[in-house]
């Protein structure tokens, strides 16, 4: 009994912090869908979990931080569209200048207006989003297995991640059942071919770019206003590149990509839950080798696993239309 | 039925930089007809085609449609005036279905479910009508060349096109294939239609054309009916000047194999196989392998340059083991035992593109001591031996120093046969020699080709152009699927035996 404890807490921990990367390597799908490679997902990441602490902070409102949030990481993904698709520029190029300005810039702005060293105030209660407890869930939580599943993992999260439940599903449909869907598909396989046909290929990508940075835009507000409370430096830690990996490890689909976003998130649950334990024969492993684990996985999947194979073919280059 | 043309344009011009692409280009397509345009490699035709489907823009001229003047400033408005296009390289979304191909811009409905049952009624209809049997759930990427150009036109038909545009839909074909393809014109045809069916292969001209213009340096050059025409008298409009195709031949005389491959089998691309490989090159002759492209032999051309390895078996070249299952030796060493390599995507792998034509000109022989020494390159003997190849192949411009990228496909290819037969190879190895390359080079190239041949040199050509192997080869070997369908000596091939046997067909192999 306590093994299964253990496992729904293990799980509950998974969910909690695999939202972040759903929602960004959706972002990261659409974009490369559209034929954009995004790499700027770290750093729209960071720039929303910043620009939604502060608003929250400033405003005291979640849903203040979640727009601000959103509208920062709107506006990086539309830059990184202008370069991409009116400028014709090398996209991993500025994506990783938008990775690096952003996490010089964001500490730097919060230094400037809160004086934390580089962090926003801690956020009260309700300024965050917090775990919601859905209904019946305390009445069935002394019920045998099932009301442990739904009371301890299936409630008790905060709005982001069932909000990002719900847009997995979302986002499979818009791509596969409808008109703008097969468009934006056909745009990152071959723009000419969706140009003849008629269709603006500049304006299906920076429509792409728009819900590539409300989806990241979210990742980011969940990190400071959901699962943390606030701002601290560096606090992506890279899980715009994990999203990056796991969407390329589901190469290109909606479900896939959810299901490495899981085992990444199992992954990162495991090693919280490693920290200090003695194991059996191997003793105690040390912190910083556990909190290792998430990468040393991206890095295995990433030359074990990802044949370019399924990458849109058009994702990484401008297209020119010639006059 | 009015007397105003299905399609007209009047005095078409259009310049790029300082390049006259189209001037004051005139063509008159009486509805219900089939109309040709023919045209060397960089007469215009592209841009002609491309203008009259709305992708550029015109700078003087008019276009007009049944009598009414046109200003189309993208392909949605040719589509709506009732044109289609079969572009040379297929529009198509290689992982989508047919289905989902056609409808691509034209969906109808938000709801992609809803806008594939009204196409597919609709697609359903037309199919009766043309008498075309396309699998329409079938990703694109699994279909034969033939089938796919089958969707596009399907695709144009959707869009309500009365006009159908054909740039160089025989391209990629077999000779059945274009059989088809004929067939399906002059249906078409007798259906209503208008087609402008472009191409430089003159026979295709007489076989489905009603009328034909010639187009020539950006200008129209003439313009009369089918019948009253002859394929000698296009091609003397096409070129400005008489063309002699025919090139003597001799026959080989010794039996050294200079390159021999001996049951050879290798991993292709695309899960392709090369099997059981059998192929012998004496000095003295050219050897031609025919097939339709991506049947093997790109593959084969890199077992033999060393740009591939072998799984089993090996290849001699003179008396050396140059490749078998252990050994792959690498282009340099091949280079100095006497093999040259005319590399088949000139772009890709014959020329470096962003680089000087000077530079270009002694690529992959840098390490020879003329042109080095101590890994520093010997800039004046470089700019020499550049100017000489311009001068001996007549390369134009006379500019050295512009980026290679700049000079036309024709003055490239001068240029890289140049490079390669200055070292006096004992073989030479050719991928499509005249890809891209304008009538008047061809012609050049084909008898440096025949003249290599005559001084005693062992030649593999590998083309996708029937006619030159036809014309240049001593014996022709034909590829399918990884294999070698069969070979046989030019004297015995026709066009219909080369073609059945490049679709797979053994028994003419004999």
């Amino acid at each position: 009994m306590e093994f299964f404890t253990d496992m729904i807490l293990l799980m509950d921990s998974t969910l909690r912090t695999a939202t972040p990367l759903v929602l960004a390597a959706l972002a990261g799908l659409v974009a490369e869908r559209s034929g954009i490679v995004d790499i700027g997902l770290e750093g729209k990441m960071l720039a929303a979990a910043f620009a939604a602490a502060a608003a929250a902070a400033v405003t005291g409102s979640p849903w203040m931080g979640m727009l601000a949030g959103v509208g920062a990481s709107v506006f990086l993904a539309l830059l990184h569209g202008w370069v991409s698709i009116a400028q014709r520029g090398n996209q991993i190029v500025s994506g990783m200048a938008i990775n690096i300005a952003v996490a010089g810039l964001a500490p730097t702005l919060a230094n400037f207006w809160f004086q934390k060293g580089g962090q926003t105030p801690l956020l009260g209660d309700e300024a965050r989003f917090s775990t919601i407890t859905l209904p019946f869930a305390d009445a069935l939580a002394d019920v045998p297995v099932i009301g442990a599943l739904y009371s301890e993992l299936i409630s008790g999260h905060n709005l982001i991640t069932y909000l990002a439940a719900a847009l997995i599903p979302l986002v499979a449909w818009m791509l596969y059942k409808t008109r703008f869907g097969l468009r934006l598909r056909a745009v990152g396989e071959n723009p000419e071919a969706v140009d003849t046909a008629g269709i603006s290929v500049t304006l299906l990508r920076y429509q792409a770019m728009v819900i590539a940075g409300v989806l990241c835009g979210l990742s980011g507000s969940v990190l400071s206003t959901g699962l943390g409370g606030g701002f601290i430096r560096d606090m992506s830690a890279g899980k715009g590149y994990l999203a990056l990996a796991a969407m390329i490890f589901g190469r290109w689909k909606p479900v896939p990509t959810l299901l490495a976003c899981l085992l990444f998130g199992f992954v990162d649950a495991l090693q919280g839950r490693l920290q200090g334990v003695a194991l059996p024969l191997i003793g105690e492993i040390p912190v910083q080798f556990t909190m290792m684990l998430p990468y040393v996985l991206t890095v295995v999947i990433l030359a074990g696993f990802a044949g370019r194979m399924d990458a849109p073919k058009a994702s990484g280059t401008p297209y020119e239309k010639d006059h | 039925m009015t007397n105003a043309f299905a399609i007209e344009a009047r005095g078409l011009s259009k310049s790029f930089g300082d390049v006259k692409a189209n001037d004051q280009i005139a063509l008159k397509v009486p509805g219900g007809t089939v109309h040709g345009i023919v045209g060397e490699n960089g007469a215009g035709k592209s841009t002609l085609l491309k203008m009259l489907f709305g992708l550029y823009r015109a700078d003087s001229g008019d276009i007009l449609v049944c009598g009414q003047t046109q200003h189309f400033t993208d392909p949605s408005d040719a589509m709506a005036a009732g044109i289609g296009m079969v572009h040379q390289h297929f529009m198509l979304v290689e992982p989508f279905t047919v289905l989902e191909n056609i409808i691509l811009g034209a969906e109808g409905s938000a709801n992609l479910d809803a806008a594939k049952e009204a196409a597919r009624a609709k697609l359903l209809m037309l199919e009766d009508q043309f008498g075309f049997n396309l699998p329409l759930d079938t990703p694109v990427e699994k279909l034969s060349v033939g089938v796919r150009q089958r969707a596009e036109i399907l695709k144009a038909l959707y869009r309500g096109a009365e006009i159908l545009i054909l740039d160089e839909p025989t391209a990629v074909l077999t000779p059945q294939e274009c059989e088809q393809l004929f067939a399906l014109v002059r249906q078409l045809k007798d259906q209503g239609k208008t087609i402008l069916f472009v191409t430089h292969k003159l026979h295709e001209i007489m076989a489905v054309t009603d009328d034909v213009t010639v187009i020539r340096a950006g200008k129209t050059v003439a313009e009369c009916k089918t019948a009253d025409t002859n394929p000698e008298e296009l091609a003397e409009l096409m070129v400005g000047a008489k063309v002699v195709r025919k090139t003597a031949r001799k026959q080989h005389e010794t039996e050294i194999a200079r390159l021999r491959l001996t049951d050879v089998h290798a991993d292709g691309d695309h899960g392709l196989e090369l099997k059981d490989i059998n192929l012998e090159v004496f000095d003295g002759e050219v050897l031609g392998i025919a097939g339709v492209a991506g049947n093997g032999q790109t593959e084969l051309l890199e077992i033999i340059t060393g740009l591939r390895a072998v799984r089993e078996g090996v290849i001699h070249m003179g008396g050396e083991i140059i490749a078998n299952d252990r050994l792959v030796t690498n282009p340099i060493a091949l280079r100095r035992m006497g093999m040259a390599h005319v590399a088949e995507d000139r772009l890709k792998t014959g020329v470096v593109e962003s680089m000087s034509a000077r530079d270009n000109a002694i690529l992959g022989y840098q390490r020879e001591k003329e042109f080095s020494s101590g890994g520093i390159l010997k800039l004046k003997a470089i700019a020499q031996k550049a100017a000489a190849y311009f001068e001996t192949q007549d390369v134009r411009p006379r500019n050295p120093d512009l980026p290679i990228a700049s000079f036309s496909g024709g003055n490239q290819q001068k240029l890289v046969i140049a490079r390669e037969i200055a070292r006096d190879p004992q073989l030479m190895v050719i991928g499509q020699p005249t890809r891209g390359v304008d009538i008047g080079a061809v012609t050049k190239i084909h008898d440096q080709i025949t003249e290599l041949r005559n001084a005693g040199k062992a030649i593999l050509v590998v083309s996708a152009d029937l006619d030159e192997l036809l014309s240049i080869s001593d014996r022709i070997a034909v590829m399918c699927e990884g294999e070698i369908v069969g070979t046989m000596n030019v004297e015995d091939a026709t066009e219909t035996k080369l073609g059945l046997m490049m679709a797979g067909d053994k028994r003419e192999a004999s």
